[in-house]
């Protein structure tokens, strides 16, 4: 099918996003005989997947032979608070190993064991040594992998070309319309099945890991089109960015740093980690300096250790909360982050093992890790919340509309493990590229592509660079930017959230009269304004859920509601949807429920 | 902290450019790709510039500062003396899309036509083993982030100095990593000799002075290939023992798409630029650019007239696969 005046390309799927999930899923459709289209914001491999360093979780059980699916599980299960979908946590534990070797079939080239198998490093809130890397840059090597394989099987790849609007049919999706960054045309993918894998929502703060790309553009047209959001709220802060100097302040200082033994000090020079262990986990962690060594010490050398892992390897939310208190309370470093310093080991083991860290910090910082301490601080990482899904298909609440990765919700809970997401977008790109490739073959029919849909759709890509005058997109990004910072960041209030709330509509306000000007070729300023109506739409969509949940829990910290609170909230996700009237609408609904089998995994604490 | 200037390229194909002066406030650890947000953001929203990661991990923010060919998210501003304006302007060898953004499509084309890794089919994975020795050298090439930084200072893509295709360090390397790979079943040598044009490689190692992944690009990757590729080695243990386990060519009679000239424009002057003399071991890279348009503008040759439709072809839509095919006139040097 054809409308006049628009270039169109028709696919049985397409996927949106090409880094680790959205090729995962491409790979999968194509293999299972759809038609597929690729479409990516970038060039190909440029995608937010190859900043991920530390590795991909999965129970290989090369290191130790102790561990398998149901240790994984439980540990995924804990460190998101119980909110995860539990079937979700249950697929990944038990797949993702399958889809690491899948790797190494198609080229990935990992580090090695000793007797000559894939390695793994321990992370925080993993029990056993789990995730398979390559140095500090696995997601590179998983990238590069993926667009190898992609680019050999046949898939169309449509580069730096920006999906704005999905197309929407009778109770089904039926493809999508965007427009060339190089030309500024538009152009229209009419599909069966469209998966989205946008990956993440970090540009909505100013201090973040993430990528320009990291708009929430999944997250919102999914929204748009009638699907369901879940568990907005949960967004993590990673621990460790940079902090100084100010041109790099949020990037990312890799988990890897403390999974291979790197110390957290604040100015004072004290471990202050041993005063935030939570008290119920606290078995699982060295019990004094000298055992948190004696772990390092064995785990280097890639085996398995009877000490217990040091206190810098609780969970993300968990010491992200500990350095903001410490810098809060007047024990932060002078650019105000907290030390972490692995110079304690030798430069040799540091440069081997984090290389990119050693020239990031050295370039960037003029700063040596191999001799001294690095300042580190939160930075804004990844959200655990997303679309809701099927967890066997990807599928959404919207037919034909599919989601993985980031841009999905539920695998998570309330914070997610490091090494988990990486492993997630194997598992759940594979999945859900099967799920829109069988959900294509059950519906043979071609999709109809409303034209008045796509007029619209041009008209409102048109209208910015129309107007005689009118807001910076520019400024409106800085003002969203500071203003979710400071008042919807890691610890959270009523009153601030409230606050947020009017912002957000004041910033709305002036979205609508965004003027861009320099014309449609390669204009980020004009690319700005679709991915600010995204923020927008997930800024809100965070705040709402984080104004509803009246609990601490996981990375959501509210200040007004400090503790935990099983009973009301134990077992809630919270919804964001589209309301009859247009208006964004919060709402609740129950966790899905566990099998019995896999709640016995949780052991007798839960 | 006193403002840095910069002189950045701005045009698009069949207009006229030129270079258009920003002054910007500076702040420690500044880097040049922040300096061009900041021009994006108070100055020219419309200015073109790829970036991802500002992290030095992804390779879209490649460009030429000072002539050099640089990462901008990873080139200090106080670096520079900031009295002397900063140049800023797009990757030369490439055609140009609109101010910083060039069409690498080629590249993607060319990365195609490389037979994947292809492991035996009568070794299962579960007996899979190697150690960390056996695939270091391998690792190292896959550090690759493909900025095509490497492409770029090339001689003999920068100049167009070859009618047949040049691969170019970024794939004689992605090669390296698949040839040296401790499984890998396929001889690739005639196709790099006959399709990838390795013989045009006259080591001058500008290569792997620019590779931000600090890649040793020539002595570790393309001078081993080039003696296998002339049968004038063997690895005493991996290569041999592949060779008897009879690698599979494949790959030989492959086409290599050419990269695009910029039409109509002369060659820039050779004069200043990578040394010739295949024995060369080193050159640095700031001598092989052209003295940046110092102070005064544009002095840059309309070099890249391309129409709009044709950029569009090859760079905003599909890869590789669409991309314009070359001529084959068979074997290289
Ligand atoms: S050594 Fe010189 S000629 Fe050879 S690929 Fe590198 S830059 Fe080109
Ligand atoms: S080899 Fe180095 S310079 Fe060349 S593309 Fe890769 S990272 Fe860039
Ligand atoms: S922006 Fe990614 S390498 Fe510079």
């Amino acid at each position: 099918m054809a409308i006049s005046g628009f270039e169109t390309h028709v696919h049985d799927v397409l996927v949106v996003g090409a880094g680790g999930a959205g090729l995962r899923a491409a790979i999968e459709a194509r293999a299972r005989g759809a038609s597929v289209g690729l479409v990516c914001k970038s060039l190909l491999g440029k995608a937010h997947t190859v900043m991920a360093e530390g590795g991909a979780a999965a129970a290989l059980a090369h290191v130790a032979p102790d561990d398998n699916w149901k240790v994984h599980f439980r540990d995924t299960m804990v460190g998101g608070k119980l909110l995860n979908h539990p079937r979700m946590a249950q697929l990944h534990a038990l797949e993702a190993p399958d889809r690491i070797r899948e790797l190494e079939l198609w080229g990935a080239v990992f580090d090695r064991t000793a007797d000559g198998r894939i390695s793994q490093r321990p992370f925080g809130g993993h029990t056993y040594p789990r995730l398979a890397h390559v140095g500090d840059r696995t997601g590179l090597e998983m990238m590069r992998t993926l667009q190898d394989k992609a680019v050999h099987s046949d898939v169309d790849v449509y580069m730096e070309c920006t999906i704005t609007h999905l197309i929407t049919g009778p109770g089904r999706i039926m493809g999508a319309f965007g427009y060339w960054r190089v030309t500024g045309e538009p152009v229209l993918f009419p599909a069966k099945a469209v998966v989205l894998a946008t990956g993440g929502i970090g540009k909505a703060y100013e201090v973040t890991s993430n990528s320009w790309e990291y708009s929430g553009d999944g997250h919102a047209l999914a929204y748009l089109a009638g699907a369901e959001l879940i568990d907005m709220e949960f967004v993590q802060f990673h621990p460790t960015g940079m902090v100084w100097p100010p041109g790099v302040r949020g990037l990312l200082v890799t988990e890897a740093v403390r999974g291979e033994g790197g110390i957290l000090r604040n100015k004072d020079g004290e471990r202050f980690m041993w005063k935030y262990l939570p008290e119920d986990r606290r078995q699982e962690y060295a019990a004094t300096d000298e055992e948190a060594e004696r772990w390092v010490e064995v785990t280097a050398q890639g085996r398995s250790s009877e000490a217990r892992r040091p206190p810098e390897l609780s969970t993300r939310d968990n010491v992200s909360r500990a350095i903001y208190t410490e810098v809060k309370e007047g024990r932060g470093s002078p650019h105000g982050g907290v030390y972490l310093d692995i110079s304690y080991l030798p430069a040799e083991h540091i440069r081997r093992k984090l290389p990119s860290m050693f020239d990031q910090f050295k370039e960037l910082a003029d700063v040596d890790i191999t001799r001294g301490p690095m300042e580190v601080g939160p930075t804004t990482h990844y959200v655990m919340g997303g679309v809701r899904v099927d967890a066997e298909t990807g599928a959404t609440t919207v037919p034909g509309l599919f989601a993985a990765g980031e841009v999905a919700g539920g695998m998570h809970g309330a914070n997610r493990l490091g090494g988990n997401s990486l492993s997630d977008l194997l598992v759940f790109g594979a999945r859900t590229g099967a799920g829109a490739a069988a959900y294509a073959a059950r519906n043979a029919a071609s999709a109809y592509v409303d034209p008045s849909q796509a007029y619209r759709a041009a008209r409102q890509l048109s209208a910015p660079l129309e107007r005689e005058d009118g807001e910076d997109a520019y400024a409106i990004q800085r003002d969203l930017q500071a203003m979710m910072q400071s008042l919807v960041g890691i610890f959270r209030e009523e009153a601030d959230l409230r606050e947020a709330l009017g912002r957000l509509t004041d910033l709305e306000t002036r979205w609508q009269s965004i003027k861009v000007t320099g014309g449609r070729m390669y204009n980020p300023g004009w690319n700005l304004v679709f991915e600010l109506r995204n923020l927008l739409t997930v800024s809100r969509a965070v705040t709402l859920s984080a104004l509803q949940r009246t609990e601490s829990r996981g990375a959501h910290s509210r200040v007004d509601y400090p503790e935990q609170d099983d009973r009301n909230w134990g077992v809630i996700n919270s919804v964001i949807c589209r309301g009859p009237d247009g208006a964004m609408m919060v709402a609740r609904s129950g966790v899905p429920p566990m099998a019995s089998e896999l709640r016995g995994l949780l052991g007798a604490a839960h | 902290m006193p403002d840095a200037h910069l002189k950045v390229f701005r045009g698009r194909p069949g207009e006229p450019s030129e270079f258009v002066d920003f002054d910007v406030p500076v702040e420690e650890g500044m880097v040049v790709l922040d300096a061009l947000h900041w021009i994006q953001g108070h100055r020219a929203p419309d200015l073109a510039v790829r970036w991802n990661c500002k992290a030095a991990k992804c390779g879209s923010c490649g460009a030429e500062v000072n002539g050099r060919p640089s990462l901008t998210c990873k080139t200090r501003l106080s670096d520079f003396d900031l009295d002397e304006p900063i140049t800023v302007e797009p990757m030369r060898a490439f055609p140009l899309i609109k101010d910083l953004v060039t069409d690498v499509s080629w590249n993607y084309a060319v990365n195609r036509t490389i037979t994947p890794f292809t492991p035996p089919e009568n070794l299962p994975q579960e007996q899979w083993r190697w150690q960390q020795r056996d695939v270091d050298r391998v690792q190292e090439f896959r550090k690759c982030i493909e900025c095509f930084l490497c492409q770029d200072v090339c001689h003999v893509l920068r100049n167009h100095e070859t009618e047949r295709a040049f691969m170019g360090p970024r794939f004689l390397i992605r090669v390296a990593s698949l040839e040296m790979h401790p499984i890998d079943q396929v001889d690739r040598r005639q196709y790099l000799k006959d399709s990838g044009g390795i013989g045009y490689c006259n080591i001058t190692k500008c290569c792997t002075e620019v590779c931000p992944e600090h890649i040793k690009i020539t002595d570790n990757g393309i001078i081993p290939l080039k003696e296998r590729v002339a049968d004038a080695y063997y690895d005493p243990l991996q290569w041999a023992w592949r060779k008897l386990r009879g690698r599979e060519a494949t790959g030989a009679g492959t086409e290599l798409p050419v990269l695009p000239a910029p039409v109509g424009a002369p060659p820039p002057p050779a004069a200043a630029t990578t040394p010739t003399d295949a024995t060369a071991t080193e050159s640095a890279p700031a001598q092989t650019a052209e003295p940046a348009a110092a102070g005064t503008g544009p002095a840059r040759p309309p070099r890249r007239v391309r129409t709009t439709k044709s950029a569009r072809q090859t760079a905003g839509r599909k890869d590789a696969a669409r991309a314009p095919r070359g001529r084959r006139d068979g074997g290289a040097g």
